[in-house]
């Protein structure tokens, strides 16, 4: 049986004498005997390191890891240099509770401030929280930063991720409020039917950049109506397009979110990811959780501090912004060091790598008889085709090879694949992929 | 400390991609970011000493003593880290097909049967990411169970005055108004004020057990028995299970639903303020509301269902803090069935042994035998000498140790929230013993010493009402 006990049990003892009991088990004898659990826990005896480490690589054996990844969905496989992995893996970053104590914690508080600053720089955003959970959390925190008594109807295009739309849905049926799915219309976010449904009550429009289907949106269009009918724009932008794209401000969107994950963090199965939210000035102080500001110590000394605490929930209990506590703060600063490894020039490459492969792979497959693009839209590294075979059959046989196929639609889109490249697929395995579909054809 | 941004020097990168293997593609004017991207210039040294120098100013598990009540800041086991870093669980696409995830899905699984053992509950939910994320999902599933009976008329949610800041600020999210009781002079749940505040309008009470005081709330079975007659559900908060793991159980003591902190009671570490990982585990009758998607097994093979017709949807995207909950899953497998209760053991073990020790000083706020942590309060150190509980925390991080939680919770005065977690050893709980002493008798005899505390740090006490009043949040570049 492992054990992380640093007293021996004549220790134990000792201390058990000094509080003038004869066992452990005295220290429960004013819990009643009725609720204590009788026979102890029905679980396995305890297991040295060597047994646990067995027992879990053999369940991560019985996962694929994929050599090729062409999915992408919400989860994005780039690469995360080594320094990125040192730096998040330095014990005491991990270890380290949130920095209530500054005068000890400038570390780790300089590092969300540095995170927010860059959070800001890619948005073109006046404030940056200190994360939030992932994406899906971070378009329902937006939300109600723009709902009041006068204006409490949500109105979200349906070009969003659909776990996303899910959340936002639980926590507006949570929070009572109205939610009107924007319909989607060729890819997009139907803009007529945006303009003809916002009203006094409508409080906030959001819409995702590039939307679920990969598709760069007119968004600055959509962000005028909602501004005309005096509801707030909120855009969930990838941060890796945010880099060459138009950023949410220059759309004019009042807040952005997005999914962190593309910025140096593994896939991992879907989390822990990394939300990130960032608004106009005026909204500061409807953020939600953490945020580091810059102050001075008493001689005078630059140093940061967790500040605005007026909104959270430690102070504000039922009338806080928002009830979150813990965030994603490893994943920040996680995120912070892949920018800083990357620097401008870096994400661009980056950017515009995901940018010129997924047009190459999108020439290449949609000149093969029946894998036609399903939309005649602009898009950056995602993209939609159709698919003339058997999906499931043709992902089976990519499987074969090692490759994760693109995700296979759902809903309206259902036979079709969304497909993802970034700078991690290289020429040839595009070629093979291309390859591997001609030959499903002929078959 | 330098800024990263003042490391920054023009033209400076590190050189990680190789050149673009097809034809570039340019994106029309009108998409592109005209806004210039001030990142940092820097070489991977010049990163590499940044967080190095960063990291040398932050205070780890390992750094030193970290009483600090309520969080459970116990040793994060190494072995945890290793395995979530596997490359089959690491580099896992969350939507590969079922049979090509199936260690992802068993792990849940695994970790779900476990949890429910230890806690008491029928199923369990892994999608919330953190702790008051899982009280929120817990009270939309409480939202959710009294509208599927057509009782619209459920909108008040109990929390005691000692509940942590989370817990009112979750009900008001899930739509509840909360209605705060006070506690009794033993500081446990007055069974007459809770008698008095239940009614048809109680969808449920939030309870953390042991309470926030340190205290077991030894009257719980009758505590439940009140709010179920109500008509009202549950909901346990487990921040403070550490102490009574594998010796009492909430789903034996009428608990519906559970939250658990897997960042505090199952070893997994905190990150500086996350990630953690806030499952939520309920009994079977309210096992249809739980979020989707759910892990299924049949003849098995495990898959992902999003079928259930009364599910309160999701609370996020995919499947939670998956690699958070392998953690815990490693450390509840390395401690097993006697591991776990002894942890507990010690935990309560180290508290007593503290509080004790300083009892004759510092004055307990409750005093009587508590669990994982204890609750101190320096009024009458105040009244004394004018040294409050935040100079007596800064007077600690001069002596090396991270400080206890101070004025939490809101009904002590002054309050120090000491708790010393399993993992901590005599040795080291008598070394604090004595700088607690020592820093009591300097509180006497040289009080001005304490107000002007900490000297020792990298920064001394800071202003934070500037911060507050006009807040730089982000660099200036100009």
């Amino acid at each position: 049986m492992g054990s992380y006990i640093p007293n021996s049990k004549a220790e134990q003892q000792k201390m058990l004498d000094f509080l003038g009991l004869a066992s452990l088990d005295d220290l429960y004898n004013e819990i009643p005997d009725k609720v204590k659990l009788k026979g102890g826990l029905n679980i396995p005896a305890g297991k040295s390191e060597l047994e646990v480490r067995r027992q879990m690589e053999a369940l991560a054996g019985k996962n694929k890891v994929f050599r090729t990844i062409f999915r992408g969905a919400g989860a994005y496989r780039h690469y995360i240099p080594a320094i990125v992995k040192a730096v998040a893996s330095k014990e005491r970053f991990v270890t380290a509770y949130t920095p209530y104590q500054p005068e000890i914690s400038q570390g780790v508080l300089q590092s969300i401030f540095e995170f927010q600053t860059m959070i800001c720089e890619l948005t073109g955003m006046d404030t940056a929280n200190a994360s939030v959970y992932d994406g899906a959390t971070a378009c329902a925190e937006a939300i109600t930063m723009c709902v009041d008594r006068k204006r409490d109807e949500v109105f979200v295009s349906a070009t969003l991720h659909p776990d996303y739309l899910r959340t936002v849905k639980t926590y507006c049926y949570a929070a009572g409020r109205k939610l009107v799915v924007v319909p989607e219309k060729d890819g997009v976010t139907d803009l007529a039917f945006l303009k003809e449904n916002l009203n006094e009550k409508s409080a906030v429009f959001l819409m995702q950049q590039p939307n679920f289907y990969g598709i760069i949106e007119d968004a600055e269009a959509c962000f005028k109506v909602a501004r005309e009918a005096g509801a707030k724009s909120v855009m969930c932008i990838n941060p890796i397009f945010a880099a060459i794209g138009k950023t949410p401000r220059e759309c004019g969107a009042d807040i952005a979110v997005g999914e962190g994950q593309p910025l140096g963090i593994s896939l991992s199965f879907g989390g822990p990811y990394l939300g990130f939210m960032a608004c106009v000035q005026e909204l500061t102080r409807r953020l939600p959780g953490r945020i580091v500001g810059q102050t001075k110590d008493i001689e005078g000394k630059r140093a940061f501090v967790l500040t605005l605490q007026a909104r959270e929930q430690h102070i504000r209990r039922e009338k806080a912004s928002s009830n979150i506590c813990s965030n994603q703060a490893l994943c920040a600063l996680t995120a912070a060091c892949y920018m800083s490894t990357m620097g401008p020039t870096g994400l661009k490459e980056v950017a515009n790598q995901c940018l010129a492969k997924a047009h190459y792979a999108a020439k290449h497959i949609s000149s093969l008889p029946g894998y036609e693009l399903v939309f005649d839209a602009e898009f950056f590294h995602e993209f939609v085709t159709r698919c003339p075979v058997d999906v499931n059959k043709l992902m089976a046989k990519l499987e074969e090879e090692g490759i994760l196929g693109g995700y296979p639609l759902e809903g309206p889109y259902e036979g079709c694949i969304l497909w993802c490249f970034t700078e991690m697929n290289t020429k040839e395995e595009i070629d093979r992929l291309v390859a591997i579909l001609k030959e499903g054809i002929q078959e | 400390m330098k800024l990263i941004f003042e490391r920054s020097t023009p033209g400076l990168s590190c050189e990680i991609l190789p050149p673009c293997d097809v034809e570039a593609y340019e994106l029309k004017a009108e998409q592109q970011r005209g806004q210039e991207l001030r990142l940092p210039e820097v070489t991977e040294g010049e990163i590499s000493r940044h967080y190095t120098e960063l990291e040398s100013q932050t205070f780890g598990v390992n750094s030193g003593y970290y009483p600090l009540g309520s969080c459970t800041m116990k040793y994060n086991p190494k072995i945890n880290e290793e395995i979530a870093g596997l490359p089959g669980f690491a580099d896992i696409h969350p939507l590969q097909p079922a049979h090509t995830v199936q260690g992802c899905l068993e792990a849940l699984r695994l970790a779900e049967k476990l949890l429910c053992e230890i806690t008491g509950m029928d199923y369990m939910t892994f999608q919330p990411a953190a702790g008051a994320h899982g009280e929120f999902t817990g009270l939309v599933l409480i939202k959710k169970y009294h509208e599927s009976r057509g009782d619209k008329k459920r909108t008040k949610i109990i929390v005691p005055d000692t509940a942590h800041g989370t817990n009112p600020a979750s009900a008001t999210m899930a739509g509840f108004t909360t209605v705060s009781i006070s506690s009794g002079q033993d500081g446990l749940v007055d069974l007459e004020a809770l008698k008095a505040a239940v009614g048809e309008d109680t969808a449920g009470l939030m309870l953390t057990n042991p309470n926030t005081l340190g205290l077991f709330e030894k009257n719980i079975v009758e505590i439940a028995e009140i709010v179920h007659q109500a008509g009202g559900l549950l909901y346990y908060d487990g921040a403070n299970l550490n102490p009574v793991m594998g010796i009492v159980r909430p789903g034996d003591t009428g608990f519906d639903i559970v939250h658990l902190n897997l960042h505090k009671t199952f070893s997994t570490p905190h990150g500086g303020g996350g990630p953690g990982s806030g499952p939520v585990g309920c009994k079977a009758f309210l096992a249809k509301f739980l979020p989707v998607p759910r892990v299924e097994e049949k003849d098995g093979e495990f898959y992902f269902s999003g079928d259930y017709e009364n599910t309160i949807g999701s609370m996020k995207a995919f499947y939670g803090n998956f690699l958070v909950v392998l953690k815990a899953l490693a450390y509840i497998l390395t401690l097993g069935r006697e591991g776990i209760p002894e942890a507990a053991k010690s935990a309560v073990l180290n508290a007593n042994y503290m509080m004790k020790k300083l009892e004759d000083l510092y004055q307990v706020a409750y005093p009587g035998r508590c669990m994982h942590e204890f609750v101190l309060t320096a009024e009458p150190l105040k009244k004394k000498t004018g040294v409050s509980a935040l100079d007596i925390a800064k007077g600690l991080l001069d002596n090396g140790m991270h400080p206890p939680t101070v004025y939490f919770p809101l009904i002590v005065h002054e309050a120090l929230m000491v708790e010393p977690t399993d993992t901590e050893s005599k040795q080291s709980i008598d070394e604090a013993v004595k700088v607690y002493r020592e820093l009591y008798e300097k509180a006497c005899t040289d009080p001005e010493a304490l107000h002007q505390a900490p000297v020792k740090t990298a920064v001394r006490r800071l202003d934070e009402v500037t911060a507050a009043r006009n807040p730089i949040l982000r660099y200036n570049f100009d």
